[in-house]
């Protein structure tokens, strides 16, 4: 019997993480960081699990002695946020390419400036291209879930990548809601143990890791990178299907929700996905008007040809993207969704958005704005721009 | 949409409007509803006003953003109705609850002319009275449940009396204090 629970989104990636009990956590655990190590500060002090705690100076610290941890052969987890993460940067470019399964806990926030720590994914989405699967959460429910399911895919001979398991910051972790925890036996056997293949503490195998790569190896190694992300999508899908097993929960790249009719359709990462299912039901309740959501789950590796297919019946699609990457045009999600619809000759009108940077909230009365506007484009095949913004107030306004 | 119960709480950081947000998701978990309990944070100092929210219902909940149009609205600290429109988009047939000493009639003209029910309680004065000291926030939450009728006063008060004997296991002495602020609260409030 699975068992129910009410816990915020840090606690129930913390008490995953206490379910796994891994060998190695280095963390730097004030603000932005969350209060994720904290709690497994206290597992650990209070006896409940064994993993070793590395107080480090800073996240750069933190990202290389978990590093250094899973290249000796351990399994090593962190968590970091925001400008935390920032501060990670080189050290996960390096941790992806010497292939060490890694998993970080990641609460999304904005990065400065200006100073904000507040609900936004310019740390994973600027993070995109360092080499780390991304796997991103609707709810506590699908963190926790996600976080469990995070070490096989990383530790899959197939694969050898480090996975970040992402959550909107404040909105999901540290907002409580229901949740359903799977029982202590489950996890660890659905986890197993880590054996790694390679690691530097084993005395029959010797072996240099991140050694300097002259420009006659370096491009081979960014292949191989790319062949494991490949691998990574039928690694996920069948984790993704293990876990239903054990839990009755269904995961995939991405939830289509409503989307088997749909006319006009969201694509849209993490917790505002739930507000927008709460639209979508209100809109078919009141008006019958066929409207659907993709939620995008895992970004890494990009789901392109699925998320394709799974749009080539709609007659519009606003995708909305929760960070800037300023290339003046689209957002990250905006682009890659749009390279995709492109690639199988969709016909459907785009419109992308900017929603919620900073933490700004978006509402269900904002969603279906989003689809009456893509009910306006599909009739008129206009639009205006190749972005526009939801909430966003006008120079001129009195409200703060 | 409608079975779902929304509740938003105005305090200032340091007052415990954001625990009691917390502790009303916990009890109403524990009458097996579904629950969300979420604060909305500004700069974290003490003193700031602070905004936290409460979503319980018979049904799962997805909705993650803050709350617009709540049925309830709960001021823990009477000094913040100078400074924010703690009535706005208040539900008319639901109430506003004040932590106050002074009356329902003098409150109501600082409501921008909200025409829902008003009630006042002297959180300070019931805290006073059962713990010898100023925690308003237990006196507000047992004021909040006996107004919305989230659940049975009975059922409330061995929920919380439960979660008091696992909260000061070690200190057993003040669990009687902390259940007679929450009775007196709920007579106060009715």
């Amino acid at each position: 019997m699975a068992v129910r629970e009410r816990l915020s989104g840090n606690e129930a990636v913390a008490y995953a993480i206490k379910q796994v009990n891994p060998d190695v956590m280095p963390a730097f655990p004030i603000t932005p960081s969350t209060e994720i190590p904290q709690y497994v500060a206290n597992y650990i002090a209070n006896g409940e699990i064994d993993t070793e705690f590395i107080h480090v100076e800073s996240e750069h610290s933190a990202m290389s002695a978990t590093i250094g941890a899973s290249a000796a052969g351990a399994r090593a987890i962190t968590a970091t946020s925001s400008c935390g993460m920032a501060l990670m940067w080189e050290e996960l470019y390096v941790a992806a390419s010497n292939r060490l399964p890694i998993v970080l806990a990641l609460v999304n926030r904005a990065l400065s400036g200006p100073i904000n720590i507040n609900a936004d994914h310019s740390d994973s989405m600027g993070a995109r291209d360092s080499g780390w699967i991304q796997i991103y959460a609707e709810s506590n429910q699908e963190v926790y879930d996600n976080f469990i399911q995070a070490f096989p895919i990383a530790e899959d001979k197939r694969v050898h990548l480090p996975v970040m398991v992402c959550q909107d910051g404040f909105i999901t972790s540290h907002g409580v809601e229901n949740i359903l925890l799977v029982e202590d036996d489950k996890v660890k056997r659905f986890v197993g143990a880590y054996e790694p293949e390679h690691y530097l503490l084993n005395e029959t195998e010797r072996m240099a890791l991140g050694p300097y790569a002259v420009s006659n190896y370096y491009m081979e190694t960014k292949r191989a990178q790319r062949e494991a992300m490949i691998n990574a999508r039928e690694v996920i899908l069948e984790t993704a299907s293990r876990f239903e097993e054990m839990t009755g929960r269904k995961y995939g790249f991405f939830e289509e929700y409503q989307m088997e009719d749909a006319e006009y359709a969201v694509v849209i990462i993490g917790s505002a996905a739930g507000t927008c299912k709460a639209a979508i039901e209100e809109i078919r309740a009141t008006t019958g008007k066929k409207v659907g959501l993709i939620k995008i789950r895992v970004f890494r590796p990009f789901p392109e040809e699925e998320i394709a297919k799974a749009l080539s019946k709609v007659k519009a699609v606003a995708i909305l993207d929760r960070s800037e990457m300023f290339a003046a045009t689209s957002g990250p999600l905006g682009a890659e969704v749009r390279a995709a619809m492109y690639q199988a000759h969709s016909t459907a009108e785009v419109v992308n958005y900017f929603y919620g940077l900073g933490g700004r909230d978006i509402t269900v009365s904002d969603f279906k704005s989003v689809y009456d506007n893509l009910e306006t484009i599909a009739r008129t095949h206009v639009v205006t721009g190749m972005y526009e913004y939801i909430g966003l107030r006008s120079t001129q306004s009195e409200e703060v | 949409m409608r079975d779902t119960v929304e509740i938003r709480w105005h305090g200032r950081g340091g007052q415990g409007a954001k625990t009691a947000a917390l502790l009303l998701a916990d009890v109403a978990f524990k009458t097996g509803k579904y629950v969300q309990g979420f604060p909305e944070y500004g700069p974290e100092r003490m003193g700031a006003p602070i905004t936290a929210y409460n979503r319980i219902s018979g049904n799962p909940i997805t909705v993650h953003s803050n709350i617009y149009e709540p049925d309830y609205v709960v001021v823990v600290d009477e000094s913040l109705l100078d400074s924010i429109d703690v009535t706005k988009g208040l539900n008319p047939k639901g109430a506003v609850i004040i932590n106050s000493t002074r009356s329902k009639e003098e409150i109501e003209e600082h409501l921008h002319g909200y025409q829902g029910a008003v009630y006042t309680v002297d959180a300070k004065a019931i805290s006073m009275k059962a713990l010898g000291k100023n925690y308003p926030n237990s006196p507000m939450l047992a004021a909040t449940v006996a107004v919305s009728k989230i659940m049975e006063r009975e059922e409330f008060l061995a929920e919380m009396k439960a979660s008091f004997q696992h909260k000061f296991a070690k200190k057993p002495e003040v669990i009687d204090g902390n259940m007679m602020a929450l009775e007196l609260a709920f007579e106060a409030a009715v």
